[in-house]
């Protein structure tokens, strides 16, 4: 079966070349199983990166709802999730695609997406559903139900992730095929649509216990300075990925994503230099993320010097953003919303200004001489899925809570959910439990003596 | 017999430890202490959000001494830990009524 190729901000000249082609390229299909292991390797390194900012109460807690997404969309996304996204469309509208391959049925080795095998496309395109559902704990942090993290991920991800992913990325998605908007690698499937679910179940959550009040600072920066420099090694393989070959559109994905997240590494530290007074670490690490977020949707679309335009507004921009929860009294407590949200709207919006035909093959922004016409096109694509995103999480996250409680007990909050849920401590501090306790409790448990009930 | 106790910087540990044992101190226990004093704790910023943190790292150290000997060791002790600027500590004594060495059973200031 071959499945007509689109490469995405590369025009109808690449279409036509590279339509009918299914000849597997041993280069295309090498460099796209190293990327798709580099994309996967991201939602651990997010998985350190937020659990790094949360206090140490709940740091597991909040590494296991990103490795557990990993597992969650996984399954689901073989289920009938990549199915629905880059199987045929269905009815013609672009807006959802049909059940033919639900559980890979029908794909085999020798299926071929363009250059590379169809079945390692579809891996490929499951590391994003991964990272995008796990961005969104970020906004629920410390006091989400771990069993509803659970059931929330899949469905999330068929209702939300996988019509947006066909809308942008699938051959006749409404936003590629009819509005001709540019994404290459996500800023609106992945940023847009992980940042507007997340003030969405930041809503239905509510704040953490004493948000505003307390002192919630990261409990390990270490861990989350590790976590950016994972994401941003993924991200190479996010974005020159997206090229699904090993050519010179990969090459300049790659470079504009180094370019961006340095610029907005650099826009962040400037900012909170004269802000407020130092350069620090967290700012480092959010700002470079800040630009990697804003460059995914424009590294097919901008030369480098866009790049740097890209990636230093998200890192002014989202400096300033991330302090909007706090007038809002919204808990987006690892600031998806500021970070992702306003990143991949800066870098989906930055397209309509600075695409250039160069690489894009085609359309340009208003400051290539293109006028308006593709930043029109950017701005509603922006809305459809940001608009799409946190009404049906909303509704979602309302249903979840309604059935079976979103919100964890307040006990299990103030003791922390790294015990009270998983039964488990991450740090063993001090010399009185030092192997020591814990011994004991290995050899009554073995016997069945006691409640294994943390609490009792 | 005194329980000598002072709460001081951390990083003046060593400091402290030195002189104490210089002038013939054979034990101390010392436990990493939270804390604040006129000093009201510092503040620290992440993502441009303040954060005030009231209980700051102190590192307290406990000596048992003879009566005879607790001015000297309170004034080694003060000695060394000062740095003139706010949060050097406090340093203060108490009576203690006995001691006792596990190991042997040595009984009041022959336990010292």
């Amino acid at each position: 079966m071959t499945l007509p190729y689109t490469a995405r901000g590369r025009g109808p000249l690449v279409l036509l070349l590279s339509a009918g082609q299914s000849a597997v390229n041993a280069a295309d299909t090498a460099w796209l199983l190293a990327a798709t292991a580099m994309v996967l390797l991201m939602t651990p390194g997010l998985a350190l990166f937020y659990g790094g900012m949360v206090r140490s109460k709940s740091v597991l807690n909040m590494l296991m709802m990103s490795f557990v997404s990993i597992a969650l969309v996984t399954m689901v996304w073989l289920l009938a999730g990549y199915s629905l996204a880059f199987g045929s469309d269905a009815g013609g509208l672009g807006l959802i695609g049909g059940l033919e391959n639900a559980g890979m049925h029908g794909i085999g080795p020798t299926a071929m997406h363009g250059h590379v095998p169809t079945l390692l496309f579809a891996t490929f395109q499951m590391t994003f559903a991964v990272i995008t559902a796990a961005l969104i704990s970020g906004a629920v942090a410390d006091r989400a139900r771990f069993g509803a993290w659970v059931v929330f991920v899949p469905v999330w991800t068929l209702a939300v992730y996988v019509p947006v992913a066909h809308w942008v990325f699938a051959d006749g998605g409404w936003i590629v095929a009819k509005l001709h908007a540019l994404d290459y690698a996500g800023g609106t499937v992945v940023e847009v649509c992980s940042g507007a679910s997340g003030l969405a179940m930041a809503m239905v959550l509510g704040p953490r216990l004493g948000f505003r009040k307390d002192s919630m600072r990261p409990h390990n920066l270490p861990l989350v300075l590790l976590g950016a420099g994972l994401l941003w090694f993924g991200w190479f393989g996010f974005n020159a990925g997206s090229a699904l070959g090993a050519n010179g559109m990969a090459g300049a994905a790659f470079l504009n994503t180094q370019t961006a997240g340095c610029a907005g590494l650099l826009g962040w530290l400037v900012v909170e230099k004269r802000r407020d007074g130092h350069a620090t670490t967290l700012g480092a690490a959010s700002g470079s993320v800040a630009g990697l977020v804003a460059i995914t949707p424009s590294c097919g679309s901008v030369d480098v010097p866009g790049a740097a335009v890209v990636g230093l507004a998200a890192g002014v921009l989202c400096s300033y953003a991330v302090s909007w929860k706090f007038r809002w009294g919204v808990d987006d407590s690892l600031d998806v919303v500021g970070v992702h949200l306003v990143g991949g709207i800066v870098g989906t919006a930055l397209i309509g200004l600075l695409a250039t035909e160069s690489m894009t093959g085609g359309p340009e922004g208003l400051f290539y001489g293109g006028g308006l016409t593709q930043l029109g096109r950017q701005l509603v694509a922006i809305a459809a899925v940001g608009a799409y995103a946190f009404a049906v999480t909303y509704a979602l996250g309302k249903v979840i809570d309604t059935l079976m409680g979103f919100r964890a007990s307040e006990e299990h909050e103030r003791t922390g959910l790294d015990l009270t849920v998983h039964a488990e401590t991450a740090y063993d501090h001090g010399v009185l439990t030092h192997g020591m306790s814990h011994g004991a409790s290995v050899h009554a448990a073995a016997h069945g003596l006691h409640d294994r009930s943390p609490l009792g | 017999m005194k329980l000598v106790t002072a709460v001081i910087k951390p990083y003046k540990l060593d400091d402290v430890k030195t002189a104490l044992q210089e002038m013939g101190v054979q034990g101390m226990t010392v436990t990493e202490a939270s804390g604040y004093g006129r000093q009201r704790g510092h503040t620290e910023v992440y993502r441009g959000a303040e954060y005030r943190v009231d209980l700051v790292p102190k590192a307290r150290i406990e000596v048992l001494v003879e009566d005879a000997d607790t001015d000297a060791v309170i004034a080694a002790v003060v000695a060394a830990a000062r740095t003139g600027k706010i949060g050097d500590g406090k340093v203060w004594a108490v009576p203690v009524e006995t001691a006792v060495r596990v190991r042997t059973g040595e009984y009041g200031p022959d336990a010292l």
